[in-house]
C-alpha cells in the first residue's frame, strides 16, 4: 500500500462560518467558509505536539478543486462532492442552504471529500490539491495558471450526446450501464426513505397526544388517575425519540448520496473512454481515405465516387505535375496521421489501462463502503427496536395498574 | 303506571338500600356464575322488492327455568336491536343500557353493506346482547327474553302491542315540563358529581377515540411507503455481486417489518378502535340516563309545587307524591348501582385494552428486532469469513 497524504497528514474540516462579501459581480452575498485545519501525523509520535495549520475555504473553491483533478486525471474515478443543494429532503428537513443542519451535514461531506482524495493512491500526490490544503493565498491563480480548462473537452459538458463508437471496449460499455443504473436505484431509494421517514416522524409524533388527555383525563378518575398519568409521560417520551432516530439515517443517507454521486464520477470515466475511442476511430478512418486517396491518383483508377473525380473528368484531368504535388502532400498527411495514430493508440491503451486500475479499486472500495453503511443501517434499526420495547414495557406496566 | 311497576324489578315495598344492591351485582362477567349464553353470527343478505337488509344469527343457550327450551335460533335485523334497545329504555329509564353500533358510518370509509361493515357491526350487536345478559336486571327484562326467543312472526306482533304511542307522548310532555320548569331544584349532590364527571369524561374519550384514529390513519400511510421500500433493495441487488446478498438481506427485513406493522394495524383496529367508539357511544348515553333521572325527580318537585298552592284534595295529591317520591327514589338507586357497575367494568375496560395496545407494540418491536438481529448475525459471519481469510498467506 502506497504512503499516501491521508497516512501523514491529518485533515480536518472543523468548523463552518456565515460570511459576507462580494461577489464577481460586485453584488453582496452571504457564503459559507468551512476551515480546514492538517496537522503532520509524524511528529506526534515523537511525543509532541504538531502545530495546526488552518485555512479557510468555501464550497465554490472545492469545486474548481475537484473540476482540476476531474480533467487532470481522466482515468481516475474522483470522489465526489456533497450535494450543493439539499436534495430528497423529507418535511421536517430544511431545504434551505444556510440552515444549520444542512451546513453540519455539509461540513462532513467536504471532510470526507478531502480524506478521499488524501488516500487516493494517484490523487494525494498532487500538489495543487497539497495547495489547497496549505495555501490560503494565490490558490485559485495557481489553479488557473495550470490551464486545465483548456484540456477539458467542452465535448464531455454534452453527457448524453452520442458518439457512434464502432469498436467500444465491451467493459466500459458494461461499466457505463451499471453507473446508470446505479445512479437510478440509489435516487429511487432515497426519495422513498425520505417519505417513510415523514411517515415514520408521524406515527411517533402523533403518540405525544395521548400525553394531555391521560392527564386531564387522569384528573377525573381516583384509581385509574396514577396509571394514567404515568403511561402519558412514556408516550411523550415515545414521541420525543424519533428525532434523534431520524438524525442518524440522515448520515445514512448521506453515505447512500455519496455513492450516487460516485455513479457520475463513473460514467465521466466511461465517458472519456468513449470520447478517445472516437477520435481514434475518426483518425483511423481518415487515415484510410487519405491512402485511398493517394492509391487513386497514383494509379489513375477511381474506385470511389467522388465530386473531384468527376469534374475532373468532365473538365479535364489534372496535368501530371499537379498530381505529383498531390501525391506528395498526401504522403506527408499520411505520415503524419499515422504518427498520430500510433501515440493516439497508445494514448488509449495507457488510458484503459491505468482506468481499468482506478476503476478495480474503486469497485472494492465501493463494496466495503456500501456492505457497512448496511449493517450500520441494521444496527440503528436494532436501537430503534431495542427503545421501543422499552417504552412499551414501561407503558404496558402503567396501563396494567389502571 | 301498571307495567312500570312489573318490569321494574325495584317495588316500593322491597327495602332498598344503595349498599345492599351494590353487593348483589357482579362486577365482571364470572362464566361459572352465567346461565345465558349468546352469540351472533352468520349475516345473510335479503333482497325484496322495496328494500335489501341483512339478518344476523342469534343462538341462544340457557338453563334457566323461565326460558322453555334450552337453546334457540333465530334471526334478527337491525331494526329489531334498536326495538329492543327503545323496550329496554323505556322500561329502565335510569339503568345504563348499551350502546348499539351505529345506523349508519359518517366516516364514509367504509360502504354500508361492505364486508367490514358487516363484521364490525356483527361484532358490536354481539357484545351489546351480552352486555345485557351480564346486566343485573336487564338479564330478566321480557322483550329480551322475546328478542331471543320469538320467530320472526311472533315478534312482529308482540312490537304492535306495549304501551305505544300515547305512553311514550306522555314521556314527552313530562320532560318538556321539566325542562320548561328550569331543571331540578333539589339535584342529589352525587348526581351532580355524576353529570360533572360524565361531562369531562365525554370530552376526553371523544379526544381520545380521534387521536386513536389518527395513530391509525398514520401507521397506514407508513405502511403503503414501506410497501415500496424493500423491493427497491432487490432490484439494486440484481445490478451486484459482492453485495448483492446483503442488499436481499436488507429487503427481507425490511418486508417482515411491513407485515409486522400491518398486524400492528390489525390489532387496533379490532381493539381500541372499537372500544373508545363503544365508549363515546356510552357518555352519550349516560348523559340521557342523568337527564332522565332529572325528568323524574322534576315530576315530583312539580306536583309538590302544585299541592302547595291547593287547599283541597289534599290527601288525594299526597297519594300522588308519595307514589311518585318513590319513584324517584328507585330510580335515584337503580342509576347508582347501575353507575358503581359501569365504571368498574370501564376501568377493566379500559385497562385491558390500553394493555393489548402495548402489547401489540411490543409484539411488533420484538418481531422486528429479531429479523434484524438475524441478518446482523449473518452479515458479521460473512465479515469474519473475509477476514480469515485475508490472514491466510
Amino acid at each position: 500500500m502506497e504512503d499516501c497524504l491521508a497516512k501523514k497528514m491529518e485533515i480536518t474540516v472543523s468548523e463552518a462560518e456565515k460570511r459576507t462579501g462580494r461577489n464577481a459581480m460586485n453584488m453582496q452575498e452571504t457564503y459559507t467558509a468551512y476551515l480546514i485545519e492538517t496537522r503532520a501525523v509524524e511528529s506526534q509520535s515523537e511525543g509532541q505536539c504538531a502545530p495546526v495549520d488552518s485555512l479557510w475555504r468555501r464550497y465554490s473553491e472545492f469545486e474548481l478543486l475537484r473540476n482540476y483533478l476531474s480533467v487532470t486525471y481522466p482515468h481516475i474515478v474522483v470522489p465526489p462532492l456533497p450535494e450543493k443543494r439539499a436534495d430528497f429532503v423529507w418535511h421536517k428537513l430544511s431545504a434551505d442552504n444556510m440552515d444549520p443542519d444542512f451546513v453540519e451535514r455539509r461540513r462532513i461531506g467536504l471532510e470526507n471529500f478531502l480524506l478521499r482524495v488524501a488516500s487516493h493512491p494517484v490523487l494525494c500526490q498532487d500538489k495543487i490539491f497539497y495547495s489547497f490544503l496549505t495555501q490560503e493565498g494565490g490558490w485559485k491563480e495557481m489553479v488557473n495558471e495550470t490551464g486545465f480548462q483548456l484540456k477539458a473537452d467542452s465535448r464531455l459538458k454534452a453527457l448524453n450526446a452520442t458518439f457512434r463508437v464502432k469498436n467500444p471496449d465491451k467493459r466500459f460499455t458494461e461499466l457505463k450501464h451499471y453507473s446508470d443504473e446505479l445512479q437510478s436505484v440509489i435516487s429511487h431509494l432515497l426519495r422513498v426513505r425520505a417519505r417513510v421517514a415523514d411517515r415514520l416522524y408521524g406515527v411517533y409524533k402523533v403518540h405525544g397526544n395521548y400525553g394531555r388527555v391521560f392527564s386531564e383525563w387522569s384528573a377525573i378518575e381516583k384509581e385509574m388517575g396514577d396509571g394514567l398519568q404515568s403511561a402519558g409521560h412514556h408516550m411523550d417520551v415515545y414521541a420525543a425519540s424519533i428525532d434523534d432516530i431520524l438524525e442518524e439515517e440522515e448520515h445514512y443517507a448521506d453515505q447512500l448520496k455519496e455513492y450516487l454521486f460516485y455513479a457520475e464520477a463513473l460514467r465521466a470515466v466511461c465517458r472519456k473512454h468513449e470520447l478517445m475511442q472516437y477520435d481514434l476511430e475518426m483518425a483511423a478512418q481518415d487515415l484510410t481515405s487519405k491512402k485511398q486517396q493517394c492509391e487513386e491518383l497514383a494509379t489513375g483508377t477511381v474506385r470511389t465516387f467522388s465530386l473531384k473525380g468527376m469534374t475532373s473528368k468532365l473538365f479535364g484531368q489534372e496535368t501530371p505535375e499537379q498530381r505529383e504535388a498531390k501525391i506528395k502532400v498526401l504522403e506527408e498527411q499520411i505520415q503524419e496521421g499515422e504518427e498520430q495514430l500510433k501515440s493516439k493508440n497508445l494514448e488509449s491503451r495507457d488510458f484503459v489501462k491505468s482506468a481499468w486500475t482506478d476503476i478495480e479499486r474503486f469497485k472494492e472500495q465501493k463494496n466495503h463502503d456500501l456492505k457497512e453503511a448496511l449493517i450500520s443501517y441494521a444496527v440503528m434499526q436494532i436501537s430503534m427496536c431495542k427503545k421501543g420495547i422499552q417504552v412499551w414495557t414501561n407503558a404496558k406496566e402503567c396501563f396494567s395498574k389502571m | 303506571d301498571t307495567s312500570l311497576a312489573e318490569v321494574n324489578s325495584f317495588s316500593s315495598s322491597m327495602p332498598i338500600s344503595p349498599s345492599s344492591m351494590i353487593n348483589q351485582y357482579k362486577f365482571e362477567d364470572e362464566p361459572e356464575l352465567r346461565d345465558l349464553f349468546i352469540t351472533v353470527d352468520d349475516p345473510e343478505s335479503h333482497i325484496t322488492a322495496i328494500e335489501t337488509f341483512i339478518t344476523y344469527r342469534v343462538v341462544t343457550k340457557t338453563s334457566r327455568g323461565e326460558f322453555d327450551s334450552s337453546e334457540y335460533e333465530v334471526r334478527r335485523r337491525y331494526q329489531d336491536f334498536l326495538w329492543l334497545k327503545s323496550k329496554l329504555e323505556e322500561a329502565h329509564p335510569t339503568l345504563i343500557i348499551p350502546p348499539l353500533p351505529e345506523k349508519f358510518i359518517m366516516k364514509g370509509m367504509v360502504e354500508r353493506f361492505s364486508d367490514e361493515f358487516i363484521e364490525t357491526r356483527r361484532k358490536a350487536l354481539h357484545k351489546f346482547l351480552n352486555r345485557i345478559a351480564d346486566h343485573p336486571t336487564l338479564t330478566f327484562n321480557e322483550d329480551f327474553k322475546i328478542f331471543l326467543t320469538a320467530q320472526a312472526w311472533e315478534l312482529s306482533s308482540h312490537k304492535k302491542q306495549g304501551p305505544g304511542l300515547l305512553s311514550r307522548m306522555g314521556q314527552t310532555v313530562r320532560a318538556v315540563a321539566s325542562s320548561v320548569r328550569g331543571g331540578v331544584k333539589n339535584r342529589p349532590e352525587m348526581f351532580t358529581e355524576m353529570n360533572d364527571y360524565m361531562e369531562t369524561f365525554s370530552q376526553k374519550i371523544n379526544v381520545l377515540d380521534k387521536i386513536a384514529h389518527r395513530i391509525y390513519k398514520e401507521e397506514r400511510e407508513y405502511f403503503n411507503e414501506l410497501k415500496e421500500y424493500g423491493p427497491i433493495h432487490t432490484l439494486w441487488s440484481a445490478s451486484e455481486e459482492d453485495i448483492a446478498d446483503s442488499l436481499k438481506g436488507v429487503a427481507s427485513c425490511i418486508d417482515k417489518c411491513c407485515k409486522a406493522t400491518e398486524k400492528r394495524m390489525a390489532g387496533l383496529s379490532e381493539n381500541l378502535l372499537p372500544i373508545l367508539h363503544e365508549y363515546v357511544l356510552y357518555s352519550e348515553i349516560l348523559m340521557g340516563v342523568l337527564k332522565r333521572r332529572d325528568q323524574i325527580q322534576g315530576e315530583l318537585e312539580s306536583k309538590v309545587d302544585a299541592l302547595a298552592n291547593k287547599k283541597t284534595e289534599k290527601d288525594l295529591f299526597s297519594e300522588e307524591i308519595g307514589k311518585l317520591e318513590d319513584k324517584v327514589e328507585c330510580a335515584n338507586n337503580a342509576l347508582k348501582a347501575d353507575w358503581d357497575r359501569w365504571k368498574q367494568n370501564m376501568q377493566c375496560d379500559m385497562r385491558s385494552t390500553f394493555t393489548n395496545v402495548a402489547e401489540n407494540n411490543l409484539h411488533y418491536y420484538e418481531e422486528c428486532l429479531a429479523t434484524w438481529e438475524s441478518f446482523l448475525a449473518s452479515q458479521t459471519v460473512d465479515l469474519h469469513v473475509e477476514e480469515d481469510s485475508e490472514d491466510r498467506p
